[in-house]
């Protein structure tokens, strides 16, 4: 606590108005009058009498200061000290030997406000019946130091505000002492007057010391304004004058274990609420009831005073922090260390967190803690396959893909005939099936795929995931997204005169490479639309042998290559087999037979996470949900991630995988996060969600093992991977390497042809998070010009 | 730029050790002077400079002059966005506000002449280049709009350089979420891109305008424009849309100018602007190159020795060099390449040369600046090189891992 806030905090108006009430301040270095020291002596001698073998346990000091409380009341005094001195040692080594009559008031004052519950001082305010769960904990306000202002060093020095208190403590005392002629016997029988009546238990003695304000009967001029603060100072200087007079808590039950200890806290009276409480919460019953004290207990206050007092000194860190502070010549921490010790640690903490925190009052999604690997293989589900449809344009592989969703039941029939109905008004009937996955409006006016559609189905022992691809050339780098999420694809053919041989030139070929070079090492190759020729079985084989021809020159193996006649538009051999008796000759398996067959690729399940964002939206869950295929590792409810390139940090609120919430998802899964704490303009699409603790690099110049599709030389290029798709610049290549053994064939070669295999160096514009290992597509002019591994 | 003062009646190549006085009257000129003024010449012009007085009592007291100040240059500075130039050298003609050796930074500026002085004379480059930016007949300049979903580069293709405005980035709903989201998302990035190009580019006197696209979006996007122009009554935009042409592209990113640029709708109407001439240069060094069959080289040391040996000559020879390499700040880098010009020409070959700051500039500057088709094929001309950086990778062997 700063100086400042102490003096924020402190209640001078208390103060000035003791100075109205007072002239007379100088004379408070007073010393005893000479009856007082008589008085005192005797006093000390019967005390001393009266405690028999304990009293070496007990310095004169503390014998006078005792009696002095009690006013020579012999009995009191011996009670007091058998308690605070004797039975409990440790209390009295901590209680400080005063001698001055200003220090053990001030000391007092200290004492009872350190165990100053300011809980209760709001323990009476009717608050409407607020359910438990809604009331808010607490904080209780820094209060002064009792060592008042400027107490900074030394306790026994009083400050010269703490020296005008005692004045005035003093003076009214004296006052007192005056109203009855000086007679000190009088002030000892009103004294003994009231430990008597406090010893009754009656309320009598309680009675002036609660907040009653100007009714109080021995009023100063400051209880005159009756707000709520000045009261309890007030109320405070009363304890204090009366020192450490014994106050059993009379109106509240205290859970507080002893309340004979003359050091426990006085609980704190109910007062009637001020003139504001009373505006703020409207009429309080006449006598307010007390609530039940659990509501506003603060933690520590039930805590017994031996475990208290291990909070009444400067805490370890209090002690560095204040050291610290005086190296630096610094006043910060300095008078919050000293006074009120651990209590003012843990606000100051408390504050320093409030200020770290972003302000975010959303708390952070809990985490599960799951062995998300070990849930995984506990989870016996279904093996999850996504697959890519790729092909020349117009091969029919929307088509294909509806037909499919149509037969599996996953469309019913009616949407169906609805799109057939509105293509028909467009004049493209043909297109119905396709509109399944077509669905922007752009794609329906033009019957052209533009971006991968997504959609899924399941069988009896897997669950697939289709990724429709757009087979124009202007969309490869969306088909490059999409066979980058891919285990398998199916090429389609179209077979009808001259469209195949128009499709081996175009994009039939080029998307036979990239799938490859993406890692896809199982191809279906659906002849679609033999229908148009009569399910020919010559045209079948004739294609078959094209086909398997390329693909083979293009590092596929045969045995990963399958052939399966069918008709997209008409559904033949896709989940039942043709019912053409032309198309008999066919025996092989149907395509969602050969769909089963296919396994998925392994899975990097132990890696670090990294998930390529190929879409970014808002949702009703939360404002930002990005949704990909995690590439590698696993992720689980409340992980922190990290977003790359922005370098942003976000927490997962909740997942979804296969449009069902899940608390986990792993490598392989079609996930949808749902974000907290990031700003949507850090996540576009392209973008790597991975680990916090392991996350991948950002960079702007690597080095490919690239295959070269075409001629490279050094030359701007479009980079792709995955959804990522940058503009970037070949460098240099320095080697060209042997196809089988990797060896180094020709060093910095003006310019690779194509088949050759070599080590090219690409800079990009922007720096990309990229890592060694991914696959990586160059093209240029439209063209696939290489593709490769990042090294 | 114009050539002014008294020698204005002198013919140009009368230029010998001489000075030329020139008066800069668009942001194009800044560029030409920047690739005139090279360190070591000496250029005077109109300058602000702050001059602080101390007087008798030791107060200060400073004050901006307007002065000529004649210095000898250092170090040029070229604001491509600003198309603003600052020659920092030092004084050599001293006044009553400088001393000699002094540094001062002149910005030059339009409509204020400035005199230069070649220290080393004029060379065959530099007059060129001065012939160059002293020609009167201007090309038009062309705006070019290349975009992809999400992505829009707003440009100006100015004769011989090609400077990017503005660069647009739209976040677009893909196709998971409802299709409204993505018409609107679409419609949002069209929004942002009109405004953005309306904003930095001039419009008030009608200039051709590229689209350039894969797919629909360029397409889309003039619709859009003449929507928009039609909805809010804007002579401007309809003027732009009906100006405007269409153009395929592979991809939104700027180096697709390239592909832009050699398109028959481009070609039909500016087939003789330089810049389409570059281009169609570069095509055909790049078709040269495709075909490896020792008739085209790239790279410093190859052509330099391909030169020597004489081989770009008469009956094809053709020199590519772009002109940042002549804007090099070492007298002796700058002679080198201008001596290798001049002995193209003095073979009879031809020798181009390209501006960097086109994007066909920007492909020349990936081969090194420099490339040449040679009249005979030379096999072998980059042998030497290997063997001189050994770099002791020859000997690694590599484990063999197919890429596919």
């Amino acid at each position: 606590m700063s100086r400042h806030q102490a003096y924020r905090n402190y209640d001078y108006e208390n103060d000035l108005d003791e100075f109205d009430g007072q002239e007379a301040y100088d004379d408070e270095e007073e010393e005893l009058s000479p009856e007082d020291k008589a008085q005192m002596e005797a006093g000390t001698t019967q005390v001393r009498h009266a405690l028999g073998p304990q009293a070496s346990k007990v310095t004169t000091a503390q014998i006078q200061e005792a009696l002095w409380h009690y006013f020579y009341d012999i009995d009191k005094s011996v009670a007091y000290l058998v308690t605070k001195h004797i039975a409990s040692p440790k209390a009295a080594k901590s209680a400080p030997a005063q001698k001055n009559k200003g220090e053990v008031a001030s000391g007092t004052c200290h004492e009872s406000s350190k165990h100053f519950s300011f809980a209760d001082f709001f323990s009476d305010m009717p608050w409407g019946n607020i359910p438990k769960h809604r009331e808010g904990s607490f904080i209780a306000p820094l209060y002064p130091r009792g060592g008042l202002l400027g107490g900074a060093g030394t306790p026994g020095k009083p400050s010269k505000l703490q020296q005008l208190a005692l004045a005035r403590k003093k003076k009214a005392e004296e006052q007192k002492a005056g109203n009855m002629d000086q007679d000190v016997q009088g002030t000892a029988t009103q004294l003994s007057q009231l430990s008597v009546a406090q010893d009754l238990g009656v309320n009598e003695a309680g009675k002036p010391l609660s907040i009653t304000g100007p009714s109080s009967p021995d009023s100063t001029p400051s209880s005159k304004k009756p707000g709520l603060g000045t009261l309890l100072a007030d109320r405070k200087r009363k304890v204090a004058d009366l020192g450490q007079v014994e106050i059993p808590p009379v109106t509240k039950p205290s859970p507080e274990p002893s309340v004979t200890t003359p050091n426990e806290d006085p609980a704190p009276e109910p007062a009637t609420p001020s003139a504001f409480a009373q505006t703020l919460f409207g009429s309080a019953p006449a006598a307010p009831k007390p609530l039940p004290k659990t509501s506003y207990q603060l933690p520590y206050m039930a805590l017994t005073s031996s475990v208290s007092e291990a909070f009444s000194g400067p805490s370890p860190d209090d002690v560095v922090l204040s050291a610290q502070a005086k190296a630096s010549n610094k006043k910060l921490a300095s008078s919050s260390s000293k006074k009120t010790g651990g209590h003012d640690t843990k606000m100051d903490q408390a504050s320093e967190g409030v200020k770290a925190m972003n302000f975010d009052d959303a708390p952070l999604p809990k985490s599960k803690n799951l062995n998300v690997l070990k849930e995984y293989e506990n989870s016996n589900a279904k093996k999850s396959v996504s697959f890519v449809v790729v092909g020349h344009v117009d091969a029919g592989k929307s088509t294909l893909m509806g037909r499919l969703l149509l037969d599996l039941k996953v469309v019913d029939q009616r949407t169906i005939d609805k799109y057939r109905k509105e293509a028909d008004s467009m004049g493209k009937s043909s297109f119905a099936l396709a509109w399944v996955l077509d669905q922007r409006v752009e794609e329906r006016s033009r019957g052209v795929t533009i971006d991968i559609a997504t959609n899924r189905f399941e069988t009896d022992a897997t669950s697939f995931t289709i990724l429709d691809a757009p087979g124009h050339r202007d969309f490869i780098p969306n088909m490059i997204a999409g066979a980058s999420q891919a285990d398998f694809a199916v090429l389609v053919v179209d077979a009808s005169t001259g469209a195949f041989e128009a499709g081996l030139k175009g994009q039939t070929r080029e998307h036979a490479l990239l799938i490859r070079s993406m890692g896809v090492s199982r191809v279906i190759v659906a002849v679609n639309k033999l229908d148009t020729v009569g399910w020919s079985q010559e045209r079948f084989d004739e294609i078959s042998q094209q086909v398997s021809g390329f693909l083979v020159a293009t590092n596929f193996q045969l045995k990963n290559v399958s052939f399966v006649p069918v008709s997209g538009l008409r559904g033949d051999n896709m989940v039942h087999r043709s019912k053409d008796s032309e198309a008999d000759w066919y025996t092989g398996g149907t395509l969602i037979q050969e769909l089963e067959n296919s396994q998925p690729l392994a899975r990097a399940l132990d890696k670090p996470l990294r998930m390529t964002i190929s879409e970014v939206y808002k949702t009703t869950q939360s404002p930002l949900s990005v949704a990909g295929r995690v590439d590698a590792g696993s992720l689980q409810m409340g992980d922190a991630l990290l977003i790359q390139p922005s370098g942003e940090k976000a927490y997962v609120k909740s997942l979804e995988v296969d449009s069902e919430p899940v608390d986990w998802a792993v490598a392989g899964q079609s996930t949808v996060i749902h974000l907290t704490h990031i700003d949507p303009i850090h996540v576009r699409v392209g973008d790597i969600v991975c680990d916090l603790k392991k996350p991948i690099g950002c960079i702007d110049t690597f080095t490919i093992k690239a295959l070269a599709f075409d001629v490279l030389m050094p030359m701007q290029v479009d980079v792709h991977r995955g959804r990522l798709h940058a503009a970037g610049q070949i460098v240099e290549m320095p080697a060209i390497l042997d196809k089988v053994k990797g060896t180094v064939l020709k060093k910095k070669p003006k310019v690779v042809k194509p088949g050759n295999i070599a080590r090219v160096v690409v800079k990009l514009s922007d720096k990309m998070p990229l890592e060694a290992g991914q696959r990586i597509v160059l093209r240029s002019n439209g063209e696939t010009i290489a593709a490769g591994l990042l090294e | 730029m114009q050539l002014v003062g008294a020698k204005s009646s002198q013919r140009l190549n009368d230029i010998g050790e001489g000075s030329v006085t020139l008066l800069p009257v668009e942001p194009e000129d800044m560029w030409h002077a920047n690739n005139l003024i090279s360190a070591e010449d000496v250029i005077k012009a109109h300058a602000v400079r702050k001059v602080t007085t101390e007087s008798k009592t030791g107060s200060t007291h400073s004050e901006r002059v307007h002065t000529d100040l004649t210095i000898r240059v250092t170090s040029t500075f070229f604001d491509t966005a600003a198309s603003s130039l600052h020659v920092t050298g030092t004084v050599i003609v001293e006044n009553s506000f400088v001393n000699v050796g002094q540094y001062h930074t002149l910005d030059l500026e339009l409509s204020r002449p400035f005199t230069i002085w070649k220290k080393n004379g004029w060379d065959s480059v530099a007059t060129e280049t001065l012939q160059e930016s002293l020609k009167q007949d201007k090309e038009g300049t062309v705006a070019a709009v290349v975009m992809q979903e999400g992505i829009a580069n707003i440009c100006l293709i100015t004769e011989y350089r090609t400077i990017l405005k503005q660069r647009v980035e739209s976040t677009i709903p893909k196709k998971r979420a409802a299709s409204s989201d993505q018409n609107s998302g679409m419609r949002r990035f069209f929004d942002k891109t009109l405004t953005t190009l309306m904003r930095s580019i001039d419009f008030g006197t009608p200039r051709p305008l590229l689209l350039a696209s894969p797919g629909f979006v360029a397409g889309d996007f003039k619709k859009y424009i003449s929507e928009e122009g039609t909805r809010k009554a804007d002579k401007t935009m309809m003027a732009m849309a009906k100006k405007a042409t269409v153009v395929h592209s592979s991809s939104g990113h700027l180096h697709s100018l390239n592909e832009i640029l050699k398109s028959p709708e481009v070609l039909a109407t500016m087939k003789d602007m330089k810049f389409s001439k570059e281009t169609r240069y570069m095509d055909e060094l790049f078709a040269r190159l495709r075909k490896d069959d020792g008739r085209a080289w790239y790279g410093v040391s190859t052509v330099v020795k391909a030169v020597n040996e004489g081989a770009v000559g008469r009956g094809g020879g053709v020199l590519m060099i772009n002109n940042s390499l002549f804007r090099s700040l070492d007298l002796a880098t700058r002679k080198k390449y201008v001596t290798l010009v001049d002995r193209v020409r003095e073979d009879g070959g031809e020798a181009r040369i390209v501006s960097s700051d086109h994007e066909s500039g920007q492909r020349l500057d990936a081969l090194g600046g420099i490339a040449a088709i040679l009249t005979y094929p030379m096999l072998g001309l980059d042998d030497d090189e290997d063997e001189d950086e050994g770099d002791g990778q020859n000997g690694v062997i590599e484990e063999p891992d197919l890429i596919i």
